[in-house]
């Protein structure tokens, strides 16, 4: 469904470890969204000089209030902080749900949800839908230490398994998703992986399930997102479509999820040789007689 | 007394322009390349209802764009260096323009190339098209017959440029250049335009800027240095739309940077131009433009003006607004 403009007040802010949780009353949004959406705030006040707005994955909606929207985040630079330092009953410019869902399976397979950090939070909305469709719900959490891993204990309790990571080791065992994704797969047996997490993990995490032969669906984070919207093109990274050919697909409007597999991880950053459009770029005649290259810095294993 | 209007409130100012060929609604647009396709915006604002929606600008084949961080946000505006990511003229012949046209859309449809002959196949190409309300000729792209200097900071290869588009394109579709504010003298660029057969000026374009990331102490975009824009840059514009206005007064003019508000409009109106554009404000607020236009006209309304037209310019004239007609003198 559409997004919709709104001005949403603030109901509460919540710190949780390091980070915060803020929820706001925003019917429209609330009643539209589905687990894998995100919103884009505005930030600063009606004259803010700061002119990106602030997308974020929507952790939960809830009904109260008409509905309301939870969305999770590390105040890190200006805008982040100001919003940090809204109280209950301020009003919030807030556009929303955008972007591209999580898909979810027809068949109640296993699914393993794997986050880090803030990206965790949709997830767990993510779970209660699969649970709805009799998927069993594996989590495997990680983060820099115990306050930087969000949503453990929702996982343990709501997870068929709940394994959690750290760099320090103050939670769970030491070390990063990635080294413990392999042992994960196997226990829970998992068909389908559901990644939020930064780039360079969720790179790892595809190439890993890639040598399981297990699907990924990856949300890229919101955070190199300007406007939220798709309108200014700005987060763009090269997605190899259906047919083959790659294209600089909007993060914000063409995901923020993609299939895995799709995402030429490697080329993140560039426009790579064989993408439309890129510089000396030229049409293929046919599919049959384009030539087998791949593109970039991206090796072809 | 303000004239009344029916429901007893001041009078709403008839916000339609005719320029020639042209013929909008009302005075506000979308700036080249801030509105996506058209249909990211329609999510927000009626478009059928603005002035007309400009397109990114419109490349001969399909662009890829700039690597990501394409965008930088700065103290109010943006560092940007997108790069025309675009379908090329075949993609938004195909599916862009007629969608627009398909919602009762106005396409100032923006034209990019590399040489003269780029931009005349591109203004003759599209005027076989329906639904092309005008032309922006984005001199902003690199000159390839001058090393890449873009085309804006030469005179001779700006009018090049525009008469190569106004003598492709057809007679009715009015055409727009666009100027870049980098000039030491914005006035003789316009004048070689206008010289060059332009029916219009667009001012400005985005201006050279950069900003580095204090996190990663690296420039903030890829591409290291941008264009910036926003209302930081606001000022900049509304000097070259008066200087222009005050050399061809009779000249329509498009005002556009960082315009925000109805009163950052009536701003660019007062300083000459006919229309302004609204474009980085989009991507802090999608509905922007419903919005600056339902201020403008309450802007309007609430100073007893009957036409927007007859702001255009007024700030040329030595005697400024009557302050008792506010009502708060
Ligand atoms: C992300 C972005 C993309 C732009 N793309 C184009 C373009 O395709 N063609 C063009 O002539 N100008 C382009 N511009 C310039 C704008 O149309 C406008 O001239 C400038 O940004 C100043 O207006 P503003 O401050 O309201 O954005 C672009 C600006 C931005 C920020």
């Amino acid at each position: 469904m559409a997004p919709v403009q709104v001005r949403g007040t603030v109901l509460t802010v919540r710190r949780v470890d390091a980070y915060v949780a803020m929820t706001v009353v925003a019917p429209a949004i609330a009643t539209r969204f589905r687990p894998g959406q995100f919103i884009a705030v505005a930030v600063g006040g009606p004259q803010s000089s700061m002119l990106a707005r602030r997308s974020f994955s929507v952790h939960d909606v809830r009904p109260d209030h008409g509905g309301t929207v939870e969305f999770v985040f590390g105040p890190r630079e200006p805008g982040t902080q100001w919003l940090a330092d809204c109280r209950s009953r301020d009003v919030l410019d807030v556009v929303g749900p955008l972007g591209r869902p999580f898909p979810v399976p027809r068949d109640p397979v296993s699914c393993l949800l794997l986050g880090v950090g803030t990206a965790s939070a949709p997830l767990f909305s993510l779970a209660a839908r699969l649970g709805g469709r009799g998927c069993g719900t594996d989590f495997l959490l990680g983060g820099e230490s115990a306050d930087r891993v969000f949503g453990a204990l929702t996982a343990r309790r709501t997870g068929r398994s709940a394994v959690i990571v750290t760099a320090d080791g103050s939670m769970g065992s030491r070390g990063s998703v990635t080294d413990m994704l392999p042992t994960v797969l196997q226990q829970a047996r998992t068909d389908v992986i559901y990644a939020s997490a930064p780039l360079p993990v969720l790179r790892s995490v595809c190439a890993l399930a890639r040598r399981y032969s297990l699907p990924v669906q990856a949300l890229v984070p919101e955070s190199a997102m300007t406007c939220g919207t798709g309108l200014c093109a700005g987060c763009v990274l090269p997605v190899a479509a259906g047919d083959g050919i790659t294209r600089m697909a909007r993060a914000c409007t063409e995901g923020p999820v993609f299939r895995g597999e799709k995402v030429r991880w490697d080329d993140v950053g560039t426009i790579p040789f064989d993408a439309v459009g890129a510089p000396g770029w030229k049409p293929r005649q046919g599919a049959a007689d384009a030539p087998a290259r791949s593109g970039g810095r991206s090796d072809a294993s | 007394m303000l004239p009344r209007g029916p429901g007893g409130g001041p009078m709403p100012a008839d916000m339609r322009v005719k320029a020639g060929h042209l013929d909008l609604p009302s005075p506000v647009l979308t700036a080249a390349g801030c509105a996506g396709t058209g249909r990211e915006l329609a999510q927000f604002t009626d478009v059928a209802r603005i002035g007309a929606v400009t397109t990114t600008s419109v490349t001969l084949e399909p662009r890829a764009g700039n690597p990501a961080p394409r965008l930088a946000e700065t103290p109010s505006g943006m560092l940007s260096s997108v790069g025309l990511q675009g379908p090329g003229l075949d993609g938004f012949l195909q599916r862009d323009l007629p969608w627009l046209l398909s919602r009762g859309a106005r396409a100032v449809v923006s034209v990019a190339g590399h040489s003269a002959r780029e931009f005349g196949e591109l203004a003759s190409r599209l005027s076989d098209a329906a639904g092309v309300t005008a032309l922006e000729v984005n001199l902003g792209c690199p000159d390839a017959s001058a090393a890449g200097r873009p085309f804006s900071l030469d005179p001779g290869a700006a009018g090049a440029v525009v008469a190569a588009v106004r003598g492709s394109a057809r007679y009715d579709i009015p055409v727009f250049a666009k100027l870049s504010p980098e000039v030491p003298d914005v006035v003789e660029i316009a004048k070689a335009c206008v010289t060059a057969g332009a029916d219009g000026l667009s001012m400005i374009n985005t201006m050279p800027g950069m900003s580095i990331d204090p996190v990663s102490f690296r420039p903030a975009l890829a591409g290291l240095s941008g264009g910036l824009s926003g209302p930081a840059v606001r000022p900049v514009a509304v000097r070259c739309v008066w200087q222009v206005y005050e050399a061809l007064p009779d000249v329509p003019l498009i005002g556009m940077g960082g315009v925000r508000t109805g009163r950052d409009a009536l701003e660019f109106l007062l300083a000459g131009a006919w229309l302004v554009a609204v474009g980085t404000v989009l991507f802090h607020d999608p509905s922007a433009c419903s919005r600056v236009q339902r201020e403008l006209e309450e802007e309007l309304a609430a100073r007893g003006v009957d036409r927007v037209t007859d702001v255009v310019g007024r700030a040329h004239e030595a005697e400024g607004y009557a302050a008792e007609r506010y009502g708060w003198a």
